[in-house]
């Protein structure tokens, strides 16, 4: 039994109506848990002022630099002291989350045991940068916590100017449009920087995420600084089944205006099938026995739209990779910025395709420990610098895939011209 | 003295997914044919071998208490396979390999109070961020206003009469941690920080203090004798970036903290670009428990584009097509002169051309 239950009228609030109740599940846990009592005794306090009453602090576990969250209570009485003791330390073990976020009831069972022993009981799957969030223990309680949660065979996370905590979809496990082997590359790439992850030296902070086509589920084009998103080079593939069977269920009117018509580059068109093209960059299916959809590969930018509406009848191609992007991030300092082309193709089927991403990565860590500002994300370095210089350090070609467009404005010195068009006909010459 | 010997870790990184994977994805993966979607609520999918899988997702509200996980648990011990997985948005999904056990298993999680639902053109689960619970810079609860609008959206949760997908976050902060969104709810503070100057020399470091400020309006100062910092008040832009590194500039304000709302996100490529969101309104009340006023705004676009847009449409692909002055007319939201841009790069924002819709 724990002690007596403060009074929460605006908790109490938010256990009324349908949705699931995480105050519910903090009152269930108040039964027996002094510290959610008095969390829930800080929490109504944050509902009646409207002010938060959690500050930072130094807390760690033994061999690592971050991934505690500390968080002690700064609502005092006064003579200083906390007014709800039992919850004045709560802090939170961020821990890296299996590929694809898959469980089995017997770890996730173990997960809530060691909580139970060593925590407040409460755990978010999943934070939103991919981190298991078990949020509130004592200072003293976090070395046993955490051993327990690492010998479980899970480890901490980032926080801080450090390597964070990756994310990476369903992907091959169940998702057709998977281009790539998600959980490998996320595994390959972030456990090569585990030492950046648990130790925090960066400018700031460096995020991987890993989604297996372009609807980018992780999203992180908006907020990966290195974003590896799946997509293909061959033709679109076709099943004329699922195709008629689509067509069969939605006619005519949906084909023409949800998908001809959505068709960011027009390379999807409706024919007679008589008059549909033959050709290497075509691919083409029957949907009736008078009608067939025609696809231009070469003008497809592989959006994802029709393959997504049509889903069997239409599915990526065979010669499958990813596009790198570099630098996405939300507002601060400079505005948000999407993560821009730097990769416009690489294949991930071998161990060498996965080594070269890895290696990209390091590249990439590397300059931005040497060359950004404190507090300076990649795209605010890359603003900054400029993506020639930036490209320049890694050893990466320019090419068109990189741009909206080419310059829209003269000022530029262009004296290496001629050096610059003779360097590319030599690269082409020896290819 | 005695020392204890403390554990050194084992710096095991990201744990391999397949220990815990289901066994019908294990077996196919890599090799799925497509999937479709037998009522909303239910994935169907079906590998190049024939072997089927079928996932239910249930909404979850992610700061879960271990009863709730061990509640699912058992859930996913009776009626499913032992095996689940959570989604971006923080639902969970179960994994069966038998159909007949996917509506057992729903009718479990809905009298357990785990709404099924999220998939295809629904409302899924808001992505949220911390606030009041754990954050030390919030200026809301992001879990009380998920709470408080999943209650009212739960039946576009449930259902799949959506245009399109609908995401939709919510952030404490303008560092806005819960992304970009078909709509999203911001806190937008709109007074400078409060000064506490006592404390200032001894908690921040001012020079990176200076530097934080995305507009230059923070300069060091001696302020009673004591070396602090001050703000240029017709400079600053209220967006509380010198808070973290100096909680001495309160930013938050029980009256002054508004929230914003903001529509039009994306990060798929699936047709248009992706693209970010844009701010409609502001000056909205922070008002718990169950902050009625952002729920208000948020139903009514949500709603219009429910009835307005086309097929397939995303919130954005719909604006793209009406134009802004018919989003304001339609969601009767007043277009101020703060939602203008007048940020670097803002002309890109501004009509050069004689396209107006009449």
């Amino acid at each position: 039994m724990a002690k007596k239950l403060h009074d929460t009228p605006n908790l109490d609030e938010l256990e009324k109506g349908p949705w699931p109740s995480f105050v519910t599940g903090l009152k269930r846990l108040a039964q027996d848990n002094d510290m959610a009592v008095d969390l829930l005794g800080q929490l109504e306090t944050s509902y009646q002022t409207k002010k938060g009453y959690w500050k930072g602090g130094t807390v760690g576990v033994f061999g690592y630099g971050g991934g505690i969250i500390p968080r002690f209570t700064e609502l005092k009485d006064e003579k200083g002291e906390p007014i709800y003791k039992d919850a004045a330390e709560f802090h939170t073990l961020r821990v890296q989350p299996p590929p694809g976020m898959h469980y089995n009831t017997d770890v996730l069972r173990k997960m809530a045991d060691i909580w139970e022993r060593h925590g407040s009981g409460l755990i978010a799957f999943h934070g939103q940068s991919g981190d298991i969030m078990f949020q509130g223990a004592t200072t003293d309680n976090v070395q046993g916590a955490f051993d327990e949660i690492n010998e479980l065979g899970f480890d901490l996370g980032g926080a801080g100017p450090a390597v964070r905590t990756s994310m990476s979809c369903v992907g091959a496990a169940r998702c057709e449009q998977s281009c790539y082997d998600e959980a490998k590359a996320h595994r390959m790439v972030l456990n090569t920087f585990v030492d950046d992850i648990h130790r925090p030296s960066l400018p700031y902070k460096f995020k991987f995420k890993f989604s297996g086509c372009p609807n980018d589920c992780m999203n992180s084009i908006q907020r990966a600084d290195m974003a590896v998103i799946g997509t293909w080079r061959d033709n679109i593939r076709t099943d004329e089944a699922l195709a008629k069977k689509w067509f069969a269920r939605h006619g005519m009117n949906e084909l023409v205006n949800d998908v001809v018509a959505r068709c960011p580059t027009k390379a999807f068109q409706l024919k007679e099938i008589k008059d549909v093209k033959k050709g290497e960059h075509i691919s083409s299916v029957a949907v009736s026995d008078t009608h067939a959809v025609e696809i231009d590969n070469h003008d497809c930018v592989r959006c994802m739209h029709c393959i997504n509406v049509m889903t069997g009848a239409l599915s990526p191609g065979k010669d499958k990779g990813a596009t790198v992007l570099v630098g996405g991030k939300r507002t601060l300092k400079i505005g948000d910025l999407m993560g821009t082309v730097v990769v416009p193709f690489m294949k991930l089927e071998t161990d060498e395709d996965m080594e070269q991403l890895v290696d990209l990565g390091q590249r990439i860590i590397d300059f931005f420990a040497e060359n950004a500002l404190e507090h300076e994300r990649t795209g605010e370095m890359i603003e900054r610098i400029g993506l020639v210089n930036f490209l320049d350090a890694m050893g990466i070609d320019v090419d068109p895939n990189m741009v909206a467009s080419p310059r829209m404005n003269p000022y530029v010195r262009t004296d290496g011209w001629d050096e610059e068009v003779a360097k590319i006909k030599a690269k082409q010459q020896a290819a | 003295m005695a020392q204890t010997q403390l554990r050194r870790p084992v710096e095991s990184g990201v744990p391999d997914n397949k220990q815990f994977m289901h066994p019908v994805l294990l077996k196919n993966y890599g090799n799925w044919k497509y999937h479709d979607r037998p009522r909303p609520g239910v994935l169907h999918h079906v590998a190049h071998g024939g072997d089927e899988v079928w996932s239910v997702r249930a909404g979850t509200q992610r700061q879960m208490d271990i009863h709730t996980i061990r509640k699912l648990c058992d859930i996913a011990d009776r009626f499913a396979e032992g095996h689940v997985r959570f989604t971006i948005r923080s639902n969970i999904e179960f994994m069966v390999s038998d159909e007949t056990k996917v509506a057992p298993l729903i009718a479990e999680l809905e009298a357990n109070g785990f709404p099924v639902g999220g998939t295809g053109n629904s409302v899924s689960m808001i992505a949220h961020t911390q606030g009041w619970l754990h954050c030390d810079i919030p200026g809301t609860d992001a879990s009380g206003v998920v709470k408080s609008l999943m209650d009212e959206l739960i039946d576009e949760f449930r259902q799949e009469d959506m245009p399109n997908r609908v995401h939709l976050s919510t952030s404490c902060c303008e560092i806005n941690c819960g992304g970009q969104a078909d709509i999203a709810i911001i806190v937008q503070h709109t007074k400078p920080p409060k000064i506490n100057h006592d404390l200032v020399a001894n908690v921040c470091e001012r020079p990176a203090v200076v530097a934080r400020c995305p507009v230059a309006a923070i300069r060091p100062a001696l302020v009673n004798g004591k070396p602090s910092l001050e703000v240029d008040e017709t400079k600053c832009v209220c967006c509380g970036a010198c808070y973290p590194p100096c909680p001495p500039m309160q930013i938050n304000d029980p009256e002054y903290s508004k929230i914003a709302i903001w529509v039009g996100g994306k990060n798929s490529n699936a047709r248009a670009k992706p693209t970010f969101m844009k701010m409609v309104a502001s000056g909205l009340p922070n008002n718990p428990p169950r902050w009625t006023e952002v729920g208000e705004v948020v139903k009514k676009i949500l709603y219009t584009y429910k009835a307005d847009a086309r097929p397939w449409e995303r919130l954005s692909d719909w604006v793209e097509r009406i134009g802004w002055p018919r989003f304001f007319e339609k969601t009767e939201l007043p277009f101020t002169k703060y939602l203008v841009d007048d940020w670097r790069g803002s002309r890109a924002n501004l009509n050069a051309s004689t396209h107006i819709r009449f």
